[in-house]
Parts: C-alpha cells; structure tokens; sequence
C-alpha cells in the first residue's frame, strides 16, 4: 500500500510554505507528523497531487511556557508535550489526554499542530483546547490570526481556514489555583481513537463551582462544547442531582453518529458517564488547590 | 527538486547512506526495497500494527506512516542494528530468545525496537506498565504473555542492584 504520486516541497520557510499554498490551493496538502495524513494517503482517500512538508520551518517546532501562557509551535510533537513535567504537571487534563492520544510511537512522530488542523472529531488536542479556551494560531498570505477553538472545526474533519492559510501553532492557559481540570475517553483498545472523550475544567469558591468547561470529543461530526452543562453545574457545589442534571445535558448536547463502534445511545451513555467522571475529578482538584 | 526523484541522505544503524527515492515512497519501502534490509516488517501499512516499528533519532516510529523525505538528515536503527551477524544478540534479543517470546516471528522486530525505546525511559517493572507500552504492537500469533515476561526480566535485570 502506498500513496499514489505527489509533488513534493521542504520549504524553509513560512513565506515560502504559504507561496506553494498560493500557487497550488487545493491540490496542496500541508504534510506535519503525517501520522493521520499518510494512512488517509496509503488507503487513497486522499490524494494531493502536492505536499508541502513544515518539518523544515525551524519556528514551528518550539514550544513556550511563559508565567501560565504555554504556547506550542504547529511542529511540535505530542511526545515532547508529555514528557515535559513542567506543563503535565499543572495540566492534568494535558497530562491524561496525552496519556491515551494513540501509542508513543505515533505521539514520537505526530504534531500538535497537524492534529488539530486535521479536525478529526475524536481528537484530543481540539477537545483539550476547546475546554481550555485555547486559541489557535493561524497564517495566511494576509497575516497572522488567533482562532477561537470554538468554531475551528466546521465539520467532519474540516476546519475553518482557506487553503492558503496554516495553523502556526496552539495557546493555552494553565489553569491557576482554584480550578482543576480532568479528561477521560473510553477507546475500544488502548491507543485507538476515542469512541468518546471528554475534557472539563471547573473553577471553584469555596465549594460553588464558579465556573465550567466541558468539552466533547466523538460525539459530533466536530468536538462540542456542552455549554447548557456548564451553566448548569456553575453556581453548584456539584451535588448529586446537580451533576445528573449536567451529565444529562451534555448527554444531549451530543450529536453523534452509529457506527462499528457503538450505537448513537451507547455513545449518549459514555457521554453521560464520562462527563461525570471528568467534572466529578476535576472539581476535586480544583477544591485541592483553592 | 520536486516530481520525480529526491536525493536523501541518512543514517541507517550507524552508516550513513544517500538514496534517491520517490516522493511517496515510506521509509519502511526504502529500507527493505532499496537497502535491503528486511528485517523491519510491514503487516497492515497504515500505522496500527506496529511490526515495522524503527527508531527515529531514538525514539519509535511507525515506517509505514513516515515518508523516505521525512526522514532526510535523521538517524533510522532497525532491527538489523541491534546486533551485527557474528556478534552476540542484543540484550534485548537475548531475553525475547530466553523467554520464547516469538513465535511465528513477525511482529519481534517492532516489538524488540518498542522495548528498547521503552528501557531508556527508566521505567517501572510492573505489568501494567508493560502491557500498556507493548500494546502499541500486535503479535497475530497472540503470544503476548511471553513477550511481557521477557520485557519485565530486562526491566528487572536493569534497576537489580
């Protein structure tokens, strides 16, 4: 099995990676990692006729963690994400998503920010950073954006920018004393893609939850933000029928599609249960920190 | 250069080796096609089986999902150069011979590379841990109990006072 032929371009640059973009538009893809890309490739339900490859844009491929501001370069792997303490460690919702974001070998190769680009509704990166109210960073030949995760993904596997535009990299907040964050999926075996996962950040005062994000992976043809969710559980002290009442929400909040892996209720149930277990955890990190 | 042919230069268990390759072709059709190293195995080619798992400056990758190009300037080990012909086997090997952690042999290779990766990283000994990192590859024969005891002996014999 092998992709069917392309024109292929190492650039050294942004400039020059947005000029190809310019000149070949659509019959361009942007080659990251590869690690979703090039199985879509191998099985021929994509077949670019160009690739341009970022692995040689030096400025994609650094990271930052600034006061509580960490911002992570499009080239940057998953691995490195993980591995650095620094940021597992003040982000339990980062620290777990990466734990079950495929295997090493694929989080040693694959990109925070192809993974997002890709907009596969099952992905944690997009979750994350939606409960995070990250923002993602955008080029085009006009200049450079921040996107709202919210909105970046606008359908199965389709994002918002233009084909001439690239996603440049991803920034998040940690979360401050006082919140607590959790994220949780259930895959049919390890390292698969989530059948559903969910990320939630809870801010606390005393016991009230003062503020909530939950976010969705695999239950829409895009990852969601449950919002009626979180306006339930904020002003709660999280108790038992509060959560139902969220979990419930979120539930239905949910779009999600029948397939090999689980039927539309199967998947409504692991958005139910799951979402309890990520506010339930985070809530109690949150209080542990307040 | 664009279609057609490019020019790459990496190195391969230690030697460095220049090749002209097509753009599509993986790094695991490289190395088996064009250099002849046969012992980095393809089972599913879309990066879920882990059999043609090699090390990429160190660390595991997937052959079948990473391209030739991608791989210019880098350092690749295969299974190949774990032990040269004549040497004895890397201590690796030798734990998957001592343990028969191979049975029909196809999967060992990703598997032998996984856990080398694995025993860099000063990792615990205990199966859980093991399971989760040996689940990145597939054994079609199943033979997995042997492949953790094998792995558990070398995590072990490596933090043994």
């Amino acid at each position: 099995m092998i992709p069917a032929p392309f024109s292929y371009f190492a650039p050294d640059t942004l400039e020059e990676a947005l000029s190809l973009l310019g000149e070949w538009g659509e019959s361009a893809k942007i080659l990251a990692g590869g690690q979703s890309l090039l199985p879509l490739m191998a099985f021929r339900l994509v077949r670019p006729e160009v690739l341009v490859d970022l692995r040689g844009i030096e400025a994609l491929g650094h990271y930052e963690l600034a006061g509580d501001r960490l911002t992570i370069g499009a080239m940057v792997t998953h691995r490195t994400i993980e591995l650095d303490h620094r940021i597992t460690s003040r982000c339990d919702m980062l620290r777990e998503a990466l734990d079950v974001l495929g295997h090493v070998a694929i989080r040693n190769v694959g990109t925070v920010g192809g993974s997002l680009a890709h907009a596969d509704p099952a992905a944690e990166w997009l979750a994350v950073t939606l409960a995070m109210d990250g923002r993602i960073m955008v080029t085009g030949p006009g200049g450079s954006r921040d996107v709202a995760a919210d909105g970046f993904a606008t359908g199965w596997m389709t994002n918002c920018l233009s084909p001439d535009e690239i996603v440049t990299g991803v920034r998040l907040d940690m979360p401050g004393p006082g919140t607590g964050s959790a994220f949780g999926e259930v895959a049919r075996r390890h390292g698969d893609f989530a059948v559903v996962g969910v990320a939630a950040r809870v801010s606390v005062e005393g016991e009230a939850v003062t503020g909530a994000r939950i976010a969705l992976a695999g239950a829409s043809s895009t990852p969601i933000r449950a919002y009626r969710a979180e306006a339930l559980l904020t002003g709660t002290a999280l108790s038992g029928p509060d959560l139902d009442a969220a979990c419930e929400a979120a539930a239905s909040e949910t779009d999600p599609v029948a397939d090999l892996h689980g039927s539309v209720d199967y998947k409504q149930h692991l958005a139910r249960v799951l979402t309890r277990r990520a506010v339930s955890r985070a809530y109690r990190r949150a209080s542990a920190t307040a | 250069m664009t279609a057609g042919l490019h020019n790459i230069v990496l190195t391969v268990n230690g030697e460095e080796v220049a090749a002209r390759v097509e753009a599509r072709q993986t790094l695991a059709g490289m190395l088996r096609d064009q250099l002849e190293l046969t012992g980095t195995n393809l089972g599913c080619e879309h990066g879920v089986c882990g059999a043609c798992t090699v090390l990429l400056d160190g660390r595991t990758a997937r052959s079948c999902i990473v391209l030739a190009v991608q791989a210019n300037g880098r350092s690749v080990t295969t299974v190949e150069g774990l032990a040269h012909d004549g040497e004895p086997l890397h201590p690796v090997q030798q734990a998957f011979a001592e343990h028969h952690a191979l049975q029909c042999g196809f999967c060992t290779p990703g598997f032998l590379l996984t856990t080398v990766e694995y025993l860099d990283e000063e990792p615990a000994a205990d199966p859980d841990s093991i399971r989760e990192r040996m689940s990145a590859n597939l054994c079609r024969c199943t033979g997995y109990h042997n492949i953790v005891a094998a792995v558990k002996d070398l995590v072990e014999r490596r933090t043994a006072p």
